[in-house]
């Protein structure tokens, strides 16, 4: 098992350095960062050539890459433009943890800024992502048991119609209904926009009251396709052998459906959900959008407005970094759920 | 004698997009305590999906149980609640099934699958029961069965498998057991070990036991009696020893000439009977088998025959009476 | 199992001719009756957008009217005018060419990109497959709509306008078609990998490389033939996620630029209207979800026709 876990983060490893590659490549195209500094006055030209020479993007490609891999220190750089590479680099590269500094936020080291919206994004995904496990075993049970009642017709539909639903659609509506309608109906509506009310303040009360319309749009969707893909996953199982051994036994009901079929049934499941977690965070950005949520989705938005390239860089690579560990995750838990893979 | 288990005019068809499977056509048949009954037949004869409606394991939808009744100890099992068929299942009445590489839970230990079912039914704590599970293993020949009661199904080879399954079935000591083709997924000298196993554990406890095959060899090792089955229907039923003394349906003689035999002569063909089995999806009309039957007359197109009497334990279901190649009359 | 086994033996027991192909798969699609009413849906929202220019004019559709902007649905304009005044019913229609066009061209890239690498990958094996799969292992790795920013801002107002048809098209649809056909390919070259090393272990590719037939020809010829199926599933659903996508990346404001209209763009900004103007979002939207529902409805009964082996997930 422990050679099995070893294995697979030997993979990952690869992975993430092609991952690296090909975002980098795309960033040295996403627009000229030093074009305003992220500020709204147009850099001067002699500020130009040594910001330039500052940030190493006179250099080729390779060594850029190279530099913002394991940083500069161990080098000189040439930082007034004579030609002679003078000044130690000050770079510690992103393998020792080092994703340079913002430039919208002058200065601020990436993971600072990063820091600070990533929690916000992560009680938004927590939520969501329990919202959807829940429901989508629940939905998903009960249908593959009653399967061809009226009750499962009519989730199997909403399910389909879920899952077509794009996220700002069901985001709008809902913001439309349960905040304008309701309040204009009297009726107690919830609030659309931030983590809370600036006029109470960031109180727990405020922020859960704050997180249901982004929760329940995120997870809507999501919730659609998983109880989909457990229902077709049960029937599967249900009609396996070993289901009809078990009950040839004479076990009761419950105990086949929760001990013999879920826990086969979950093998698939649990694959799917762990992939797909870390895309969850696809849906945040357009979600954080729409409901102004101060999270990372919204802080990346801002920062490819302003080409802040090393806040951009850092988000997608601390995300392909979640996607890859999560892969692993997702491996293990299988191999611990599946004994024909534990005892390989 | 009373009958264990009697079944009478079984109807179970299927309702799948293409139409109506015409499974089991109407089968009336018994069983007596401690006797062996051996039911055969080609695939998709029916005698699995009889069995399985007999179980109540029958999935519905799409599967039906049109008619018929199956009383065991005084109550019909096709009409009991799912409830009090799960007091019947496995603990009066136990299965073993054809394949024992799919039929075992892959996520679960043996110990867990024997156990769970003397939990439920006789009320065994954990420790008793998994006793109890031990002593079941080593009796059908697992060697270190403590041990082994933490392994799962995949490490078990498919003999070892089948082998778990007959102790699980026959953990709550069941009256009756219905084994669906043990065999036929095993080596051929697994099978003869698992059929050898079989035979001595019923010997031992006094166990009804229905063998459904389609291995003609097998059924003259361990049968009293036999059940032919064709296309949803029993076409001759019979003593082991009188049914193969003296076939009466072409269908069964078909099957007979079919099988290789030690002790005929080496230049004699094999007959393979022409044909093929009717389309279940077509409403049964007239003797199912007469499109392949060496002997039929007009009368087999009209209606189907019923069975009757050729002596006191033995009965077929065909028009031609096979001595004289004549229908019968009245 | 038993009724699948049962059916199974059945159809292969049929006294009857045995059905075609075609005429199988054709009786599998009309029996899903979802898989009908959305082809009929997707009908309808086709002749809507495409039938309403006859009836509208795309002049109409950019026209600005300031003085009457924002006014809610009425028999004049019966979805209500936008921001600046112009026509939503107009603008859905033409918004709804855009986006379709935009669905299929970005489906015929993410196709052939899917099919070359996956055939390649799958064909020749060895160092080019891995090479190939750890890169596309890499891209399905980022968050599509991550990729999609990324790649917008990177193309983005590199393309001047176009004008064809007598129509002068933003040459951001050119770059919203590419960068969708970039990020999508993905899993279809997966599938067609997965296809192709199947196939290729059959014995009438061994008896074609034997004759002494190109490995292009053999690919071409007889191993994409034999693997079509799957590959007509993916591209039916991945017009739907095309359109999606495109919703997304316009409604960010990274897309499709005005004054051409896409259903995506109707929708940028409309969440500052959510309570004023509700039908600057709504009928967009709607369309949005009716046309993607339609194709995923046609699309799950195409896999259950012609690809009845693989699973929805």
């Amino acid at each position: 098992m422990i050679r099995y876990i070893i294995h697979r983060i030997l993979q990952g490893i690869p992975l993430l350095f092609f991952i690296s590659i090909i975002l980098f490549l795309l960033m040295m195209n996403m627009g000229d960062p030093i074009a305003t500094m992220g500020g709204r006055t147009t850099t001067r030209p002699a500020d130009r050539e040594r910001l330039k020479r500052q940030f190493g993007l006179d250099k080729p490609i390779l060594v850029q890459y190279v530099y913002w891999l394991i940083g500069n220190d161990w080098t000189k750089i040439d930082l007034d433009g004579d030609g002679i590479a003078e000044t130690k680099g000050q770079r510690h590269g992103i393998l020792r943890g080092d994703f340079g500094y913002s430039l919208v936020n002058r200065g601020k080291p990436v993971l600072n800024v990063i820091g600070e919206r990533l929690p916000n994004t992560l009680i938004l995904m927590l939520a969501a992502e329990l919202v959807i496990i829940l429901g989508s075993l629940l939905v998903g049970v009960y249908s593959a048991l009653h399967q061809y009642s009226f009750t499962d017709h009519f989730i199997t539909t909403l399910s389909f119609i879920g899952y077509s639903m794009p996220i700002f659609f069901i985001a709008l509506l809902s913001m439309y209904i349960f905040a304008v309608l309701f309040k204009r109906w009297g009726l107690p509506y919830l609030p659309t926009v931030g983590m809370f009310d600036p006029q109470i303040g960031k109180t727990t009360s405020q922020v859960l009251l704050h997180m249901i319309l982004p929760v329940f749009s995120i997870s809507a969707i999501s919730l659609a396709a998983y109880s989909r893909y457990i229902r077709s996953t049960m029937l599967e199982v249900m009609n396996q052998d070993y289901i009809r051994t078990a009950k040839a036994k004479g076990l009761p009901k419950r105990q086949i459906i929760y001990i013999h079929a879920l826990k086969n049934a979950s093998l698939p499941i649990v694959t799917v959900i762990g992939l797909d977690l870390p895309l969850l965070l696809g849906g945040a950005v357009v979600t954080e959008r729409i409901f102004a949520w101060p999270g990372m989705g919204r802080l990346f938005l801002d920062h490819v407005e302003r080409a802040d390239l090393p806040v951009v860089m850092g988000i997608l690579m601390l995300i392909s970094v979640a996607v890859v560990v999560f892969q692993i995750l997702t491996d293990i838990v299988y191999a611990w759920l599946d004994p024909r893979i534990r005892y390989y | 004698m009373h009958p264990l288990l009697a079944v009478n005019n079984l109807v179970t068809q299927f309702v799948i997009p293409e139409g109506i499977v015409y499974a089991v056509n109407g089968i009336s048949f018994r069983v007596n305590p401690g006797e062996t009954l051996a039911v055969v037949g080609e695939s998709g004869c029916g005698k699995s999906v009889s069995m399985l409606s007999l179980m109540g394991l029958i999935p519905t939808p799409p599967g039906k149980i049109v008619s018929g009744e199956a009383i065991y100890d005084g109550k019909n099992l096709l009409a009991l609640k799912d409830e009090e068929m799960e007091k019947i299942r496995g603990k009066e009445i136990a299965m073993v099934f054809q394949d024992p590489m799919t039929s075992l839970n892959p996520v679960l230990t043996i110990g867990k699958q024997i156990t769970e079912a003397l939990i439920c039914h006789l009320g065994l704590t954990t420790a008793e029961a998994r006793e109890r599970a031990i002593n079941l293993l080593d009796m059908v020949g697992i060697p270190e069965a403590q041990r082994r009661l933490e392994d799962y199904p995949h490490q078990f080879s498919g003999g070892m498998r089948q082998r778990v399954m007959i102790a699980m079935a026959l953990s709550c000591e069941p009256n009756l057991l219905i084994a669906d083709e043990p065999t036929t997924a095993l080596d051929v000298t697994i099978q003869a070990q698992i059929v050898e196993l079989v035979l001595r554990l019923k010997q031992q406890r006094n166990m009804a036991v229905i063998w459904i095959t389609h291995d003609l060899g097998v059924v003259a090792g361990i049968a009293d009696r036999v059940n032919v089955m064709y296309a949803g229907l029993i076409v001759e039923e019979a003593n082991v020893d009188e049914l193969y003394e003296s076939p009466n349906h072409p269908y069964t003689r078909g099957l007979l000439g079919s099988l290789p035999r030690i002790d005929r002569r080496r230049d004699r063909k094999l007959i393979a009977i022409p044909g093929s089995p009717p389309s279940l999806l077509v409403k049964p009309k007239g003797c199912p088998f007469r499109s392949r039957c060496p002997i039929g007359k007009e009368v087999c197109q009209m209606e189907a025959p019923k069975l009757r009497n050729v002596s006191e334990n033995h009965r077929v279901a065909c028009w031609i009476d096979i001595s004289s190649g004549e229908q019968i009359s009245g | 199992m038993l009724t699948e086994s049962t059916s199974n033996l059945l159809i292969d027991d049929l006294e009857a001719p045995p059905l075609t192909l075609k005429k199988l798969a054709w009786k599998r699609f009309t029996r899903h009756k979802m898989a009908m009413v959305g082809g009929l849906f997707l009908i309808l929202l086709i002749l809507y957008s495409f039938g309403g220019s006859l009836f509208v004019e795309e002049k109409y559709a950019n026209l600005t009217n300031p003085p009457i902007r924002l006014s809610p649905p009425s028999l004049q304009h019966p979805f209500g005018t936008d921001t600046v005044g112009r026509d939503v019913l107009a603008r859905t229609i033409y918004g709804g060419q855009i986006s379709m066009i935009i669905g299929i061209l970005a489906v015929i890239i993410e196709t052939s990109l899917g099919i070359l690498i996956g055939a390649v990958a799958g064909y020749y094996g060895g160092k080019i497959d891995s090479l190939l799969m750890r890169f596309t292992e890499a891209m399905l790795n980022i968050p599509e709509i991550f990729l999609l920013i990324v790649m917008a801002k990177f193309f983005g107002n590199k393309i001047p306008n176009l004008t064809l048809l007598g129509r002068t098209f933003s040459g951001s649809v050119v770059v919203i078609v590419v960068i969708i056909g970039l990020t999508s390919w993905m899993y279809l070259a997966r599938i067609v990998r997965a296809e192709f090393l199947s196939i290729k272990e059959n014995d009438f590719i061994l008896a074609a490389k034997a004759t002494g037939t190109s490995n292009g020809e053999i690919i071409i010829r007889h191993i994409l033939p034999n693997s079509i199926a799957p590959i007509i599933v993916s591209a039916t659903l991945g017009v739907a996620n095309a359109i999606l996508a495109e919703a997304y990346i316009s409604f960010l404001g990274l897309g499709v630029q005005p004054p051409t209209a896409t259903w995506g763009n109707m929708l940028d900004g409309a969440n500052n209207y959510i309570e004023s103007a509700p039908w600057l979002w709504f009928f967009p939207g709607l369309l949005i979800l009716l046309t993607v529902l339609s194709i995923n409805f046609l699309g799950d009964g195409l896999r259950d026709a012609i690809d009845p082996h693989s699973r929805a997930i």
